[in-house]
């Protein structure tokens, strides 16, 4: 083996190790790289208890409701499987809305209500123009229709 | 021809030189084309109406800052495995670029993330990565320059360039293997693009407006650091006495 063969192994070498130790330290850390939790894993238990952590999803549609004051909102986070109602008081992201993403910073009260002090709207990556998503909310209503 | 000719610094200094010109046009014409379809051609998003339009910029820039990287490490490889000082030279070259559109990527980001998910800054995994390949940059820049002699820079800098290049594939896959706040990815090799045909056609005309402009700047640098590292060599001192430098 001529020596520049053996530093080219060399390098590959120590790049796969490297890749392999970087890959088991961000599994034995997963539980701290996610953003948010889901409603389920606030269900089963999963979530830190007694300390502020997030919880993600989509706002459910219809659970939105302002209390009398105007500052305090409540809402439904859902991952369609399981819910976490939330509190909040203070402003909402423009792009906060109904049967859309949004991420709760806060925690989780005895009575299973989640008291936020920080709401984030969470959007997709699917760009197209207003007239293109008519069409689509529209064709997804017709389908709707159509299946009753 | 033997494109291997090219790894001679004093065979690619001229061959640079003439490329120079042909990609810092190239850069211009495609970034007026690319605004002018961003800004004018595109039209308003459904959801996020005009402030969208940060993807025009934000988008082309992250990306050619994780594949100036990539680059980096390449050519770091090539230099430790076979010795050849203008790879190297390509390394030095790359990263000040490579840090200028990280450090777009992630102002242009904080711009977008404040009027949309409502927070200039998160600690998610995509931003978190990000951030990191920006101290990469930084880190890469400052140890070559710290480290007197040239050969052992080189060295030091490709090894940071190396490691540095596990982080590229964890900030492209953040949003796939965490739950993050930013969002998924609009266009990979993998699916068709989520986005309206002319939204990304200013996208893409923008990544190549960054492509060419990185081309350009970078030749142009690495013709400079040819030039400084090659200075005791007959035909260097001739250029450098040619363009008015030195004694």
């Amino acid at each position: 083996m001529k020596p520049r063969h053996k530093r080219f192994l060399l390098i590959g070498v120590a790049l796969i190790l490297l890749g392999g130790a970087a890959a088991l330290v961000l599994n034995a850390f997963q539980d701290n790289i996610v953003f948010f939790h889901t409603p389920s894993e606030v269900a089963e238990g999963k979530v830190p208890q007694g300390r502020t952590f997030r919880v993600g999803g989509m706002v459910q549609a219809g659970s939105l409701s302002r209390e009398a004051d105007g500052m305090t909102v409540r809402f439904v986070i859902t991952d369609t499987a399981k819910t976490v109602p939330v509190v909040y008081k203070g402003a909402l992201p423009d792009l906060f809305k109904e049967a859309k993403g949004a991420v709760a910073q806060g925690t989780l009260g005895a009575d299973g209500v989640f008291t936020a002090t920080e709401v984030l709207a969470k959007h997709d990556e699917n760009y197209m123009p207003p007239e293109a998503k008519d069409a689509i909310d529209k064709a997804h209503k017709t389908a709707r229709t159509v299946s009753q | 021809m033997n494109i291997f000719r090219f790894s001679s610094p004093q065979t690619f200094y001229p061959l640079a030189g003439r490329l120079v010109p042909v990609f810092a046009v190239l850069a211009a014409v495609c970034c007026a084309l690319g605004l002018w379809l961003g800004f004018f051609v595109a039209p308003t998003d459904a959801v996020q109406g005009e402030v969208y339009r940060v993807i025009f910029i934000h988008v082309p820039a992250a990306w050619m800052s994780m594949f100036i990287y990539l680059v980096m490490a390449f050519w770091s490889a090539i230099g430790l495995g076979l010795g050849t000082r203008l790879s190297f030279y390509m390394t030095q070259a790359l990263a000040p670029t490579g840090a200028l559109f990280c450090f777009i990527a992630l102002w242009t980001g904080a711009l977008w993330g404040r009027p949309t998910w409502g927070a200039y800054w998160v600690w998610d995994a995509r931003l978190t990565s990000q951030l990191l390949l920006q101290f990469l940059y930084f880190g890469f820049i400052a140890l070559t320059r710290s480290i007197e002699d040239p050969r052992r820079a080189d060295r030091a800098g490709a090894i940071i360039a190396l490691v540095g290049a596990v982080n590229v594939p964890i900030i492209y896959f953040s949003v796939q293997w965490w739950s993050t706040l930013h969002q998924g990815a609009s266009v990979s090799m993998t699916k068709a693009p989520s986005m309206a045909s002319t939204m990304l056609w200013g996208m893409l005309v923008m990544a190549f407006a960054a492509w060419f402009y990185s081309l350009a700047v970078v030749f142009a640098r690495v013709r400079s650091i040819i030039l400084e590292r090659e200075r005791h060599t007959d035909w260097a001192r001739a250029e450098i006495a040619r363009l008015g430098g030195g004694r």
